[in-house]
């Protein structure tokens, strides 16, 4: 079966800690990573998708069981973690599993927010990555893109998408509860990514008076705070700059941690105490666990947000039920459609409605004409057996190569098919 | 005619309590309306009947325990009231009403016989001491409220365990701006307080401080809230701490009002 070919294997928010997503992190670039995916064989097709809260790898393999225990080893060469400490942190789904979980993932029902937007785009870029290095082929392609399919028709189907909050969203709400109101309060963005970029949008629009922008790079940094028409400093500033601010928000891609408990300590007096809150989106994090024991700091990490957001998860448990019965009834098609796609049973149809044919007609003929010798019975029956086979020799020859013209298989199936009626024959079978 | 005001006033306050409860459980906006309209009517009410209780006794009525703790519970309902009208802390109510309730119940089941005027109590300061003194109880129970609520929220989001409590309480800035609110009315209240009574006891008993008990524990608890508004003030003390602290002046508030009336022996011990 063709759609046995499909694995899923990662890990995600629900079944690793920030700790151990932290050491499997690649940080930015798709680069390194598909190109030793793609050098893995038996990994026909593959897509690769890192983001803060998941590590994935969707694989097209023949040789499934070889190629998934290359593809574990390869995720967690870098974590010093051995494959059976690993293996309980991970998740691997085949087949129609595999194609409801991408569905999930794209409609963002498996996140740690769920309906938030993010993760389509993320997954797009992902997809575009793989495509541009040539990873992906029929059924990657067709699966991605339905994937996004999915996730659109829910965002337009259900509510799912309307409430939904992404992290950055959380923070503004628990920042509203520190501070009360967020005019005349000033953030510090440490890292210019994404997520950072997002959070500082949302803070802007509820009134914040002046955003801060530090980068390892200050060209950056410049360019960040050009946009958000705050100021930027350097990364060497960011205690300093810690006295004037009241939020912070770390998301840089350091491998350690950037600010320790000691060197904010001092800072709060000078502060005469006005509370600080810190958002560490960082994976791996940022910011010292122990900065939260200190008087009026409250720190959050990306796993503590998601606990802030389980608080309206109950209002949108309708909508990701009927989101849910969408990515079932979709998965279900895809799989049909994968189905069809299998070159095997299309040959065996073929062959078998024509053998059928024969066996009937040789029957109906040897009625008619009497006695005959088995010599002469063997013929007869040799010549219409290679008379079909010679006949069915170019149509199959036609589905099976062309192989070199992977667009086309798709049709050639479809064509082949409708050619020799067998989906009517499957229609009128099916039904009891 | 005054009794039947208290138990008018009493009854409002058990009711205006039932609705700010059933407001915190099902945040229904209807039962916020019925609570607010009821500690008004209640405060309202209240100032009527302290006004009769005055008519009727034919001196300031603040002299025995039931009076006192009237009194106590009218100055917070006032504050709360005043706060109130200036600023919005969500919630609050469900605080405060409790704890006047409470304090009208103590005042409910103490002897309501309308006592004679001790001769050292005849004077002009009565009302001027006792009502300064007890205003400013007032005030300072509504920041000890303030301050319980504050620890509440600050819990859930250090500990980021968000319970029934989360979203139902104010921003921490509100509620430390509440504290900071009621200990700088508070505060001030509680020196003229102390003040009044020491010119009031040199006219009485000829000396400005007998270091009686009472004497005694209104300087302590004068100390606490001093040091606290100190440091809130130089360093920035504010948060937990400034709450810790609101709760513990509030406790030597308490100590000094009933405990040292029945506890310990003074020149003020004629309540009762």
């Amino acid at each position: 079966m063709l759609a046995d070919t499909i694995t899923v294997l990662g890990v995600n928010h629900k079944t690793a800690p920030v700790e151990v997503r932290e050491r499997l992190a690649f940080a930015g670039d798709c680069e390194t990573p598909i190109r030793e995916l793609k050098a893995i064989p038996g990994c026909d097709e593959l897509c690769f998708l890192s983001t803060c809260n998941r590590v994935e790898t969707f694989f097209v393999s023949r040789n499934k069981e070889a190629t998934e225990r290359a593809v574990r080893e390869f995720l967690f060469a870098g974590s010093n973690m051995s494959l059976d400490e690993a293996a309980k942190y991970t998740y691997c789904h085949h087949g129609k599993d595999a194609v409801q979980h991408i569905f999930r993932v794209a409609a963002s029902l498996d996140s740690m927010i769920v309906g938030e937007p993010q993760i389509l785009g993320q997954m797009k870029q992902a997809f575009r990555e793989s495509l541009e290095r040539k990873c992906t082929g029929v059924i990657m392609n067709r699966l991605l893109n339905k994937a996004f399919s999915v996730a659109k028709r829910i965002r337009t189907e259900t509510n799912i998408g309307s409430n939904a909050v992404s992290i950055s969203y959380a923070a503004v709400e628990l920042a509203k509860k520190i501070f009360g109101e967020l005019k005349n309060k000033k953030v510090l963005l440490v890292g210019a990514g994404e997520m950072a970029e997002l959070a500082a949008e949302h803070l802007i629009n509820q009134g914040i008076a002046e955003v801060v922008v530090a980068n390892r790079t200050l060209e950056r940094a410049v360019n960040l705070a050009r946009r958000f028409k705050g100021r930027a400093v350097g990364l060497s500033e960011l205690v300093s700059q810690l006295v004037y601010v009241d939020i912070l928000i770390s998301s840089t891609g350091a491998p350690g941690l950037v600010l320790m408990k000691k060197d904010v300590k001092p800072i709060m007096r000078q502060r005469m105490n006005r509370p600080l809150f810190m958002i560490d989106i960082a994976v791996p994090r940022d910011l010292d666990p122990d900065l939260n024991t200190l008087d009026n700091i409250y720190l959050y990490d990306i796993d503590d947000l998601s606990q802030v957001v389980e608080l309206n998860k109950s209002s949108r448990q309708e909508e990701a039920i009927l989101a849910e019965r969408i990515v079932a009834e979709e998965t279900m098609k895809f799989v049909q459609w994968l189905e069809t796609m299998d070159m095997t049973p299309t040959i065996v149809a073929i062959r078998k409605k024509a053998d059928n044919i024969r066996a009937t007609e040789l029957a109906k003929t040897m009625n008619h004409l009497g006695a005959l010798s088995p010599n002469e019975k063997k013929s007869i029956e040799i010549l219409t057996t290679s008379i079909v086979n010679k006949i069915l020799h170019d149509p199959i020859l036609f589905l099976k190569n062309g192989s070199s013209v992977e667009e086309s298989q798709e049709l050639r199936l479809t064509l082949t098919r409708k050619l020799f009626g067998l989906d009517s024959e499957l229609v009128s079978k099916d039904m009891p | 005619m005054s009794y039947l005001f208290f138990q008018v006033t009493v009854a409002i306050y058990i009711l205006s309590t039932a609705a700010y409860v059933v407001y915190f459980v099902t945040q229904n906006k209807y039962a916020r309306d019925v609570a607010r309209l009821h500690i008004l009517g209640a405060g309202i009410i209240h100032t009527a009947c302290i006004v009769v209780r005055y008519i009727e006794a034919g001196h300031t009525p603040l002299v025995n325990n039931h009076e006192a703790v009237s009194f106590f519970a009218w100055s917070m309902t006032w504050a709360f009231l005043t706060f109130h009208w200036r600023y919005k802390v969500k919630n609050l109510g469900a605080f405060v009403s409790p704890v006047i309730t409470a304090l009208m119940l103590v005042s409910a089941f103490s002897s309501r016989t309308f006592p004679e005027l001790p001769p050292a109590l005849k004077s002009g300061w009565l009302p001027v001491h006792a009502s300064i003194a007890i205003v400013a109880n007032g005030f300072l129970a509504l920041s000890f409220c303030g301050a319980v609520m504050y620890l509440l929220q600050e819990r859930q989001i250090k500990r980021k365990n968000f319970g029934m409590f989360y979203s139902r309480l104010p921003s921490l800035d509100t509620l430390d701006n509440l504290n900071h609110h009621c200990l700088t009315v508070g505060f001030p209240l509680l020196t003229l307080g102390i003040v009044t009574g020491s010119i009031w006891a040199e006219q009485a008993w000829g000396s400005y401080w007998h270091w009686d008990p009472k004497e005694t524990w209104s300087l302590i608890t004068w100390f606490l809230y001093a040091a606290l508004l100190h440091q809130r003030l130089t360093v920035g003390w504010r948060g937990r701490r400034a709450a810790i602290m609101a709760i513990i002046g509030f406790l030597a508030v308490l100590f000094t009002f009933w405990g040292v009336t029945y506890l310990l022996e003074g020149v003020h011990t004629y309540a009762g």
